[in-house]
Order: structure tokens, then C-alpha cells, then sequence
């Protein structure tokens, strides 16, 4: 579902001979028309509603990280199709269209850079490769930045957007969620703080492991937050879902939310809440 | 004589209640000899159907509503047990059971999934699938087993974590959540022990731990092979082909290297002997703790860090 539409009717009717196709883009939401600039300018947020859309790993590290200070590591980490899953096409095609598409090799990334001059690392999932889900890569990459964060005493940030665990990882990808739960237990006892920013979507064995385990969590405003995805509950329960259940706004009403954030003021705040969080010294 | 019948289990049923009849009548009439070939081919029956049953056929063995579930287990292997209630926030959740116990002179924390062996005790039990309130109870009966310094007990059987409006309202992923980071430090032993079905995130929300062991006739996996193939084959038709691709049975996860063992059922299955497999859970349960008692909690906990540390398989591109 997209949340922003090339509008190509609209313009029609309006403006069209002036505007070449594509650069104006209409809001799902509340149906505002927009030029294509204003709205990277606006981060991928309506300024009429302030709905926000899907956008990337790279922006995120973009938004996050001061420009120049990225520092990527294990940005070439791939599955290896460890069971030779295949349903309707087998695992390892869907990876490498994935790969061919995304331009990633995996659903995650990772790596240190500075936030406002403050060194951190940082982990970002990217929705766009298998619905951001958690397999093998996923689950070492975000044990390698905690690590790195507990060993060079750095605040670690997450960012999630997930639709779950790997399905075609099976057994194993269930085990990352164990994994990654091992790696929070022990920066936590290294008192070192961990900062998570929930983004659309954040659901399934991501939610119920590293994605609800933030020292303090933030989200983005009207992101789908949850352990059971909404179809599979509406199939249970046989019954439809109330108005904005699983959003952001109902998560932070639920007491699991710290703070909903709108994503132009998600550095600021982040900044202001490792400025608040003391970490320790190496070897302290 | 077994109420509920397996497709695959028919034929040997079948044989077994012939061969009860003839021997009722074997007072009045010779037939000791028809008797003696019936059994020697029920059990050939027996060892060809059970030594190649399919993954999807130990998925139907893993739900069979008349294996012993928890609270049956705790009945036939512990000297006492005390069933404590509640989260101590919200309610108690009848899905999941536990309490301190006794097992062979061992003190211990014992958890459980509970299903239910018939439709009134299935709602009651919520079919075995856990709430927040739940998890949150294990968890508590987890900080009293560190806090008394004795062992914790899990046996696994869910379907997975109830996927409702409320438990999303309570924080059904938070609970799951906060007991893998608290499992992850717990200083004390825990031993996990799947005794039916081991689905995704509601079976390891009390499943992580030094040990990890299922019964032959189980399964554990992320998902279970109904949902796999709705989702995957966008039909419900395909859970054999799901069970396959899965690789969810005791000897896949054991052969993945996330186990440690395969606890042996009595022929046909833990429902058609419940004592002979209580009496093999309770071996491996006496065995492992007395193992990890002679680590201190700094080789506990380095060990349990390793031990999930190493599950994953990738390359470089
Ligand atoms: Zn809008």
C-alpha cells in the first residue's frame, strides 16, 4: 500500500501542460498535492497531515547521522539459504531479486557515525528487502552493533521496521529474536543505553525482541506497532479492528511508547535524550 | 481404547482392538497361534508407518489432544508441586501454568504451557495460547526461582501467543520481549523441554535456557505450517509441503544445532503411554540439572551467551 500516489488524473485536470509526469505526488491520507521536492524536503511527511511515508534505511542514516561521520560495517553479510527453503520460488531467487531491487544485502544496516557530535552506533532496518524481515544477517548485524556499542561504551540506536521473522530461516531466524535478546541483556549490564525509533511497520519477532527492549522508545507518528499483524487478528477474532489500534498513538496510550515523534524533529530529540543518558567509561 | 484416531494410526488401532477381542475369547477357543501372527504384524506395521512418518504427520502427533500436556507431566513426575497464580498486575492467565516443585529431591521452578484435553478445558485454556499476563506470570516465577537460587523447569506446548485485541492492548510483544532479555541474564539454570507444539514467539517467550530438548513427536519452528502456507502459497492447502520447507521436526532442530537431544516416545506416540513418557522427561530433566549444577553463574551465563551467539548462518557477497 502505497502512501503516497503519483497523481496523474489530478494533474490532468489542473496544470497539466506546465508539470512534466511524476513530479507532483498526492497524499494518501488527506488527498494534498504536493511537488516532489517539497516533500523530501518535508522528510516523506504530509505538511497537511502530517502523515508519514515509508522511506529507507539511507535516509534514516541521512536524517540520524551528521553528514560525513557514517561509518558502515558489514555491509556485504548475505544469507546463505541455510535450509533451501522453497515454496512457490525458491528462497535464494527471492534474495537475489531482493538484492537486484534494493540495491542492499540484507534488511538491516549498520554502523557508528555522530548524531549532533555524539559518536553513536546505529542499526536500521530497511522495509524494502522481504518485508524487513529477521533472519541469520539480521540478527548478527544487530548483535555485532550492540557489541560494538558495550565495547566502546556508544549509545546504540535501532531503528525497526519489520514485518517479522524470516519465515524461509525457520528455526533459526526464531533464534535471532534469542540472539539479539542475549546482546541487550549484556549492554545493559553495561549500563550503556539503547535508544529505539519504531517506524511503519514494526510487527512479529521484531516487536517482541529487540524492538520493545528500548531503554527509551520513540516512534514515528501513525506507524503500525505490534506483536500480531492486524489480518491475522481480524481472521481470529472474526471481527474488524477498531479505528487506529496498533498505531503509534495507541501503543503510547497502552503505556509501550515513550514518545511519538514527528520524523523532523527526530534528531533533536534524540540528541536531547542521549545529552540526558550517561554512559560509561571503557572498562567501567 | 484411543477416543481420538490419527488417519495414520487407523490401520494399527484397528489391529490392536482385533487382537484385545481374540484374546478375550482365547479361553474358550485355541487360537493362541492367529493371536501370535496378528501381533507380529501389527508390529511390523507399527515399525514401518512410525520410522517414516512425514513432518507434517509429527506435526498431527504434536497436537494429539490425548498426549499429556503440563499439568499431566507435573502429575506423574513431581514428588510435589504447588501451583502458584497471577502476574500480579492484571489476572492469571490458564494458559500458561507453573510453581515450585519437587522432582526426584531436586527443588525447582517449574513452567508450563497448558492446552486442554477437551473443548471445555480448550476455552478455559485458551487452546494453549498464552496472553501478556502469561508470559508476565513466568516471568515472575522466574525471579522467584533466581532470587531462591533454584532451577527453572519450561515444557513448551503452544500453538503460539494468542493473537487478539486485548493481548495487542496489554503489550503481548512487550511480555515476550522482557522475558528473553530476562532469560538471557537469569542466574540460575534453565532447562527448556518441548513436549508438543513449538510455534514462533510464543513458545520461545519461556523458551531460552542452558538446555533445550523435544520429544520425538514434536515440532518447533516460527511459524506453524498452516500460516506458512497461507501466507507463502496464499492457500491454507499446502501445510505438508510448509511442514517440509520448515525443517521442523526434533531431528531437523537437532541436526540445525539448536538442540541438544531428542527425548524418546513410547512407540506410537507419548499419548499412547503416558507413564513411559513421563518416566523419559523426567530422566532428562533429573540428568540436565544435575549437569548444570556444577557450573557457577558466570560459566552458566557465558555458556547460555554462546549458545544463542552461534545460531546463524550467512556469507559475504
Ligand atoms: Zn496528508
Amino acid at each position: 500500500m502505497a502512501w503516497w500516489n503519483r497523481t496523474k488524473k489530478n494533474i490532468e485536470d489542473q496544470q497539466q501542460r506546465e508539470i512534466p509526469d511524476g513530479l507532483f505526488l498526492k497524499c494518501s491520507g488527506c488527498g494534498y498535492i504536493i511537488y516532489k521536492r517539497e516533500l523530501e524536503e518535508n522528510l516523506y511527511t504530509c505538511p497537511e497531515c502530517s502523515k508519514h511515508a515509508r522511506i529507507g534505511s539511507e535516509e534514516y542514516i541521512e536524517i540520524l547521522i551528521d553528514a560525513g561521520t557514517w561509518n558502515e560495517t558489514d555491509d556485504n553479510m548475505v544469507s546463505t539459504d541455510p535450509l533451501e527453503f522453497v515454496d512457490q520460488h525458491p528462497y535464494s531467487v527471492k534474495l537475489e531479486r531482493a538484492q537486484k531491487k534494493t540495491g542492499l544485502n540484507d534488511a538491516i544496516r549498520i554502523g557508528t557515525g555522530s548524531t549532533n557530535g555524539i559518536r553513536i552506533a546505529l542499526a536500521v532496518m530497511d522495509f524494502s528487502f522481504v518485508g524487513g524481515s529477521m533472519g541469520s544477517v539480521v540478527g548478527e548485524k544487530f548483535t555485532r552493533a550492540a557489541d560494538l556499542a558495550r565495547k566502546e561504551r556508544m549509545p546504540f540506536v535501532a531503528v525497526t521496521a519489520s514485518g517479522g521473522a524470516r519465515m524461509m530461516e525457520s528455526a533459526i531466524s526464531l533464534m535471532q529474536m534469542a540472539k539479539t535478546s542475549v546482546a541487550l541483556s549484556q549492554l545493559a549490564d553495561a549500563r550503556v543505553p539503547y535508544i529505539t525509533i519504531l517506524t511503519h511497520p514494526t510487527t512479529g519477532g521484531v516487536t517482541a525482541s529487540f524492538g520493545m527492549l528500548g531503554d527509551i522508545t520513540l516512534a514515528e507518528p501513525g506507524a503500525l506497532i505490534g506483536f500480531a499483524g492486524p489480518r491475522v487478528i481480524e481472521q481470529t477474532i472474526k471481527k474488524r479492528l477498531p479505528e487506529g489500534f496498533q498505531q503509534s498513538e495507541f501503543l503510547q496510550d497502552h503505556g509501550f511508547v515513550d514518545h511519538i515523534v514527528h520524523r523532523k524533529e527526530l534528531k533533536e530529540t534524540l540528541t536531547r535524550v542521549l545529552g540526558l543518558l550517561p554512559v560509561p567509561e571503557v572498562g567501567k | 481404547m484411543a477416543k481420538y484416531v490419527l488417519e495414520f494410526e487407523k490401520p494399527i488401532i484397528e489391529l490392536e482392538e482385533k487382537i484385545f477381542e481374540m484374546r478375550s475369547m482365547s479361553d474358550q477357543l485355541d487360537i493362541d497361534d492367529e493371536i501370535a501372527v496378528l501381533e507380529e504384524k501389527v508390529e511390523r506395521l507399527r515399525g514401518n508407518i512410525y520410522e517414516q512418518l512425514t513432518r507434517w504427520q509429527r506435526v498431527q502427533l504434536a497436537r494429539h489432544p490425548e498426549r499429556p500436556f503440563t499439568l499431566d507431566y507435573i502429575e506423574m513426575i513431581c514428588d510435589d508441586f504447588i501451583e502458584l497464580h497471577g502476574d500480579r498486575s492484571f489476572r492469571d492467565d490458564p494458559a500458561i501454568v507453573g510453581g515450585p516443585a519437587q522432582i526426584d529431591g531436586i527443588e525447582l521452578v517449574l513452567i508450563g504451557h497448558q492446552k486442554g484435553h477437551d473443548t471445555k478445558e480448550n476455552l478455559k485454556r485458551n487452546f494453549g495460547m498464552p496472553n501478556p499476563e502469561g508470559y508476565r506470570k513466568a516471568l515472575r516465577l522466574m525471579s522467584l526461582a533466581e532470587k531462591f537460587r533454584l532451577p527453572v523447569v519450561t515444557l513448551i506446548d503452544t500453538p503460539g501467543a494468542y493473537p487478539g485485541i486485548e493481548a495487542e492492548e496489554r503489550g503481548q510483544a512487550e511480555a515476550i520481549a522482557r522475558n528473553l532479555i530476562e532469560m538471557a541474564g537469569l542466574k540460575t539454570p534453565i532447562v527448556n523441554i518441548v513436549i508438543g507444539e513449538g510455534a514462533s514467539g510464543g513458545a520461545l517467550g519461556i523458551g531460552m535456557g542452558d538446555r533445550f530438548y523435544m520429544m520425538e513427536n514434536t515440532w518447533y519452528s516460527v511459524i506453524a505450517p498452516e500460516s506458512c502456507s497461507s501466507i507463502l502459497w496464499r492457500s491454507w492447502e499446502y501445510k505438508e509441503q510448509a511442514a517440509e520447507a520448515l525443517r521442523l521436526t526434533a531431528w531437523d532442530i537437532l541436526e540445525l544445532g539448536i538442540s541438544d537431544g531428542i527425548i524418546r516416545e513410547p512407540v506410537g506416540g507419548a499419548h499412547r503411554d503416558h507413564e513411559a513418557a513421563a518416566d523419559e522427561v523426567k530422566n532428562q530433566i533429573v540428568t540436565s540439572l544435575r549437569e548444570l549444577k556444577k557450573l557457577s553463574h558466570d560459566e552458566l551465563l557465558d555458556q547460555r551467551s554462546a549458545r544463542y551467539r552461534k545460531i546463524g548462518v550467512w556469507g559475504t557477497a
